[in-house]
Parts: structure tokens; sequence; C-alpha cells
């Protein structure tokens, strides 16, 4: 009896020092995953920050004014006028049966990798 | 085993029949068993001694191996969980009101040298003056050539030039990782954002600190890892500061003014909407200040925070309300003009030594009489006016969030006599700066309350304390919106916007005392709009000259309100604010001069 309870508790520690290793290496698999990820994800930061200032200095208003008078003659844009101010019983109400549909969007922000 | 009995009777028979005594066998073989018992007790002893040896062994050798792996080893934090990676940047971004960015981070490189490690200093030398034309080829063959172990050549280089560098093929020339502060819109707000540089540097990292504006103001909140990536909100609107400084270089260079300034603040919440001072630089290439010569001539000097001048006639608002508040006076009482006054010895004229006779404390203002003016600053009394403009912020640096701002300090008389009391009523003897201005002029705008002006977005009116009560603020608006209908502003006329507002044309001091004649500091402070007012804006010109006529005109009617009211036509759109009709004003309220 004495032996068969000794037997039976070697059993069980054998088996919770492996399901405690096992867990272990799988935490450890897990961790190192999430330290790629955040690796990728502090890239695709980075990226996003010069992409955003890239933004910024494209569509700051002096490079835009300047857009807006050398294509004046296409595009004939003037600066806002107090007078352009509509009412919204002016604009016409958009068609039920049409409703705006974007199939195809486009992820750029791993487009361009490390510019 | 077999165990020996003590006493064996083939023996003991033995030993009887030879008359010997049978207890020495007994004792022989009690003594050898006791030899037995003593060696297995000193092999069992001997044994668990060595198995415990053994033991120490392993555990000092477990404990000496750990500690040499440990030595080994390099340091590592333990980990509990996996945390996001929250610090983004050394320095959090600064956007506008709609989140549209003013400063960002750029990761870019530095470059550096380290001589002993180079195999044609020469040529590397000369290759480098040809990338960047600014360096000096005999300077850094000598650098180069000479005992110097490490030196800096660019903090900051730009991709391409870097791919330049490394063309050269040069092992002795290095990059080292930078963080640079980039404003994209140029030129825009910069004397709001300042500028930053480096502080200590190293090869791998340095830090990016602010060295004037905004940045250098907000050093610390911008650099604490704990705020994250959250962006510094500002209450500019890039839009609306863009066009605000486009109309007014323009302005400015019409109307031959050598430095011009601009406040648009929203009269419930204290924030400043746009803000220029010009001639302006490019922060991300921060001009070096001047050292000799006078610090307002410098692109710099922020003109409308820094730059404390004697704004005029926009003053007389002030006396007139505090009268009214008083009520030493109303809208309607008829005071004497007409000259010749002296106060404390000195004369008191008028704008072109004109005489407006009897006039209306509203005519006064709509026709900028200094005499009128100053008559009813002699019944307020020195003590009262004093306190009055104290309450409206006037002895004390704008609480602007900008370093240069403590610099602002209103410059007031030393002794505040009767003289003194009618100058300043009229805008002489007391000089402050554009954003004083602004910030007194929204006090009567929004009904009274005195509200600080802020750089940071906020969300709620600011309850500001009282300093005049709404009836008081509704005449002042009233007054002010005769200036513009009727009175020496006409050119400031919005349709649709009921632009009400104050002129003042002030004679710049000599240094050495004294006035110039044809050197002037035109403003206008206009309110709109003004049945309903929402944004006070200020507009000062430095020496402006309005040269269509056949001689130049300075006043501040012909220079610097045509240019607010382009600002406002501009404006007022980009900030949703919708033109209206202006309430018709009953009669007998307004009484139509003279």
């Amino acid at each position: 009896m004495r032996s068969l309870f000794y037997v039976l508790s070697a059993l069980a520690v054998i088996a919770l020092a492996y399901w405690a290793y096992h867990e272990n290496y799988r935490t450890q698999h897990v961790q190192s995953q999430a330290d790629r990820l955040e690796e990728q994800i502090a890239l695709a930061r980075q990226r996003l920050r010069v992409l955003n200032a890239e933004w910024a200095y494209l569509n700051r208003p002096s490079r835009l004014r300047e857009l807006a008078e050398i294509n004046f003659e296409r595009l004939g844009l003037m600066p806002l006028q107090p007078y352009q101010f509509g009412r919204i019983d002016q604009v016409a109400f958009p068609p039920a049966d049409q409703p705006l549909i974007f199939d195809n969007p486009i992820d750029v922000s791993d487009q361009e990798q490390d510019p | 085993m077999i165990r020996t009995p003590l006493r064996p009777l083939a023996r003991i028979l033995l030993a009887r029949d030879k008359g010997e005594n049978p207890d020495a066998i007994e004792r022989e073989n009690i003594r050898l068993r006791h030899e037995q018992m003593r060696d297995r007790a000193r092999r069992r002893a001997e044994g668990r001694l060595l198995v415990l040896g053994v033991m120490f062994f392993c555990g000092f050798a477990l404990i000496g191996g750990r500690m040499g792996v440990l030595a080994q080893s390099e340091p590592s934090e333990p980990r509990a969980s996996a945390a996001g990676a929250e610090i983004l940047a050394q320095r959090a971004d600064i956007v506008d009101r709609h989140g549209r960015i003013l400063a960002t981070n750029f990761d870019t490189h530095s470059l550096y040298a380290q001589p002993q490690q180079m195999i044609e200093p020469e040529r590397a030398a000369r290759a480098l003056a040809e990338i960047f034309p600014d360096l000096d080829e005999a300077r850094l063959v000598r650098d180069f050539t000479g005992k110097r172990k490490f030196l800096w050549i660019k903090k900051v280089i730009s991709p391409e030039q870097q791919q330049q560098v490394h063309d050269i093929g040069e092992p002795g020339l290095l990059f080292g990782p930078r963080e640079m502060r980039l404003y994209p819109n140029g030129n825009l707000a910069a004397h709001v954002l300042g500028g930053a540089g480096f502080g200590r540097e190293g090869v791998h990292a340095a830090e990016v600190i602010g060295v004037a504006g905004i940045e250098k103001y907000f050093d610390e909140r911008l650099r604490d890892p704990a705020y994250g990536a959250r962006p510094l909100e500002l209450s500019l609107d890039l839009t609306v500061q863009a066009a605000t400084e486009h109309v007014l270089a323009g302005g400015m260079s019409i109307m031959n003014a050598k430095g011009a300034a601009a406040v648009l603040m929203d009269v419930h919440t204290g924030e400043i909407i746009a803000i220029a001072s010009l001639p302006d630089f490019d922060p991300n290439d921060r001009p070096r200040p001047l050292t000799s010569g006078d610090a307002a001539d410098s692109p710099l000097f922020n003109r409308a925070v820094q730059g404390v001048y004697e704004l005029g006639s926009t003053f007389k608002i002030f006396a007139i309300a505090q009268a009214i508040e008083l009520g030493l006076v109303d809208e309607n009482t008829i005071i004497d003009t007409s000259g010749p006054m002296r106060v404390g010895g000195f004369p008191i004229g008028e704008f072109h030594n004109k005489n407006y006779g009897k006039l209306s404390t509203s005519d006064i203002i709509v026709k900028s009489s200094n005499r009128g003016t100053g008559r009813i600053a002699l019944q307020i009394g020195p003590e009262r006016q004093q306190t009055f403009l104290k309450s409206l912020g006037l002895f004390e640096p704008t609480p602007l969030e900008i370093i240069e701002a403590s610099g602002g300090k209103p410059l007031l008389p030393k002794r505040w006599t009767d003289l003194s009391a009618v100058t300043i009523s009229y805008g002489h003897g007391l000089s402050s700066s554009p954003l004083h201005l602004a910030a007194g002029y929204a006090a009567i705008a929004n009904g009274g309350r005195m509200i600080a002006p802020t750089l940071l977005r906020r969300d709620a009116p600011q309850e500001g304390t009282r300093v005049m009560s709404e009836s008081t603020a509704a005449a002042a608006r009233r007054m002010l919106r005769r200036v513009v209908s009727s009175g020496t502003a006409s050119f400031g006329e919005v349709p649709g916007y009921a632009v009400g507002g104050k002129t003042g044309t002030a004679d710049k001091p000599k240094p050495q005392g004294g006035y110039y004649d044809d050197k002037v500091i035109a403003t206008f402070a206009a309110v709109f709009p003004a049945h309903d007012p929402r944004y006070v804006l200020v507009v000062t010109l430095d020496e402006p000259t309005e040269t269509s006529g056949d001689k130049p005109r300075r006043t501040a009617g012909w220079t610097a309100v045509p240019v607010a009211a382009e600002i406002i036509t501009r404006v007022a759109p980009l900030l949703g604010l919708r033109p209206s009709v202006e309430p018709a004003q009953l009669t007998g309220i307004t009484l139509t001069s003279n």
C-alpha cells in the first residue's frame, strides 16, 4: 500500500513537472512571438510617423496655395468667400439606391519599406 | 550471515578438559563480535560522509557555476508580461486644434568621423566638401590628418546625403541615429513653435530640447514619457493661421511697413486661433539671435507678444467703458471737446488740430477725440483708472504659454499723474503688446469678463472675473460698431460680419526721447460680429505708409484697417462663421451724430 502511494506521488510529481515545463516553454514562445510583433508594430509606427510627417509636409498651406495658383486654369480654385455659405435645403438629397461602395481598400502603410 | 555463538559447546568442553576458564572464550568472542560491529559502523559512516561530501561538492559547484554564468551574461530585465511599446518618440507631436501636425519627429542620422580609422583622409575630405558645400575642405583635411580621434561633421543629414557619404566608401566616416524635430509647415506659426535643438549628445542618441516658444515652455511635458504618444493640442487653426499670415504679409508689403503683427482670439474661451508676427523665420533652421543692435529688428522677435508699443486711440474704449460702468456718463452724454485744454502744463490736442466741439460720448469714440476722452479720464481719476486697467491685465505680462511671453511686460509711467491718466486714456504713456489689447477687447466682446489668452485647446468658455457689466460691454460694442459703420475705420466694413473696432495711430518714440513725426504704429482692434461677438482681431503695422494719395497717409484707418478687413473676409468663412444680417438698431438707443 505504502509503495503504491510512493509510486503514485512520484508519477504525480513527474506529470506536474512536465506540465509546468510545458507551460513555461509555451509562455516563452508566446513572449518571443509578442516581441516580434511588437518590433513589427514599432517599425510600422515609425513608417507611419514618416508618412504622417510627409503628408503634413506635402499638405503645408504654402504648397497648396502655390499648387492652386499653378493649376488655376484647370481648377479655378479661389479662397473661400463669405457668399459661398449654402443652406442645407440647397443640397440635393443623395439617391438612396446608389450607396457609396468601397470594395478595394489598399493598405499603404506597409507598401514603402524603409524609405 | 552465520552468527557465531558466544559460548560454542565444543570449545567450552575442550577448555574444561584442559582446565582453562571457558569465560575467556566468551570474552574473546564478544571482542571479535564488537570488532565486526565497529568495522561495519565505520564503513557506513564513511559511506555517509562520502555521500555528504559529494552533495556539498555538487551544491557548491552549482552555486559557483551559477555565479560564473551570472557574471558572464548580459543583464536583462525579468519580464512579467509583454507590455506594449508605448514610448514611440522622444518628444510628443504638436498639433493644431483639428489634429494637423505642427511639429513632429523625424528619424535621421548624424555624421561623425574617427580619423585614426581613415584610409584616405584627403579624398574623404574632398568628397565631403562636395556633398556639403558649407564644409571647409582645408579644415576637414587638417582635422582628419591631425591628432583628433573623434569629430562631429554634421549633426543631421538627410537619407540622400547619407547614401552619398556611404558611397565615398571611407570606413572612418560613421553614422549615428538621430531623432530630429521637424516643422513640416515651414515658417507657419514660427514664433509660437519656437524651435528645438540638441541637448546632450552621444553617438547613439541625442536629447532633443525646445529652445524657444511653446517647445521650451512645455519642454517637460513634451519629453515626459508618461504622456506617451498623446500630442500637445494647440488652439491654433492651421488654415486660419496660414490665411492670416498670408494676408498680413501682403498688407505689410502694400503698406510699406517694416513689421506687422496680428492676433485672432476667441472671446469666450480665450483661445488664440491665429497669432502672427512678421518678419518671421523657419523654425527648422532657427536663425541666431542678434548680437548687436535692437533685438526687435530680429525675425525672432515676436511683435504680437514681446513687442510693447503705445497702441494709441485703441485704448479710448477702455476709458469710456469705465466711465459708463461708474455711471459718470452714458452713451449720449454731451462732452465739450473744444480746446484749448492743458493738463499739468501740457497742451492736449487733437489729430490734425481739429476741433470737434460738443460731442456725445459715443461720437468721441467714433471721431476719436483725444480731448473728449481726456476729460472723461479726469472725471475717472488716476486711481480708479489704474485699478480698471490692472483688472484688464495691462500691468502684467500675458500668461500665454510661450517662453517669450514673460518678456512682454507693459511699460507703465513711474508716477501716475493726472497727465498720465489723460494720455493713457488715449493710449500714450502706457506700452503694451497687441496680445494685451486683444485680451482687453475680448472682455468687452464677451460681455465683461476678463479672460486669459491661451494657446491650448479648450472646450469650455472661461469663467473669468467680471470687470464690467453686461450693459456697459454692450454699449461699448455699439460704439465700436459705429466706428466702423460711420467713423474712422470705414474701410473695416465686411458685409455680413458686422465688424466693430477702434483704430489707433501712435507716433513711435525716439530712443533718445521725443517722438518721430513720420513713424507710427498703426493698430486696429476689431470685434466681429459686433452684435454677437465671437472673435477679436488685433492688427498692428510697424511704420506703415500708404502712398496711393498725393501725400503719404499713415493713420490706422488707411493702413491697418484695410488689412484687418481683408483678414476678416478671408478668415471668417474658414472659421465657419456664416454671414448674417445685423439686427437693426432701435431708434432712440443711439443718437445720430450731432
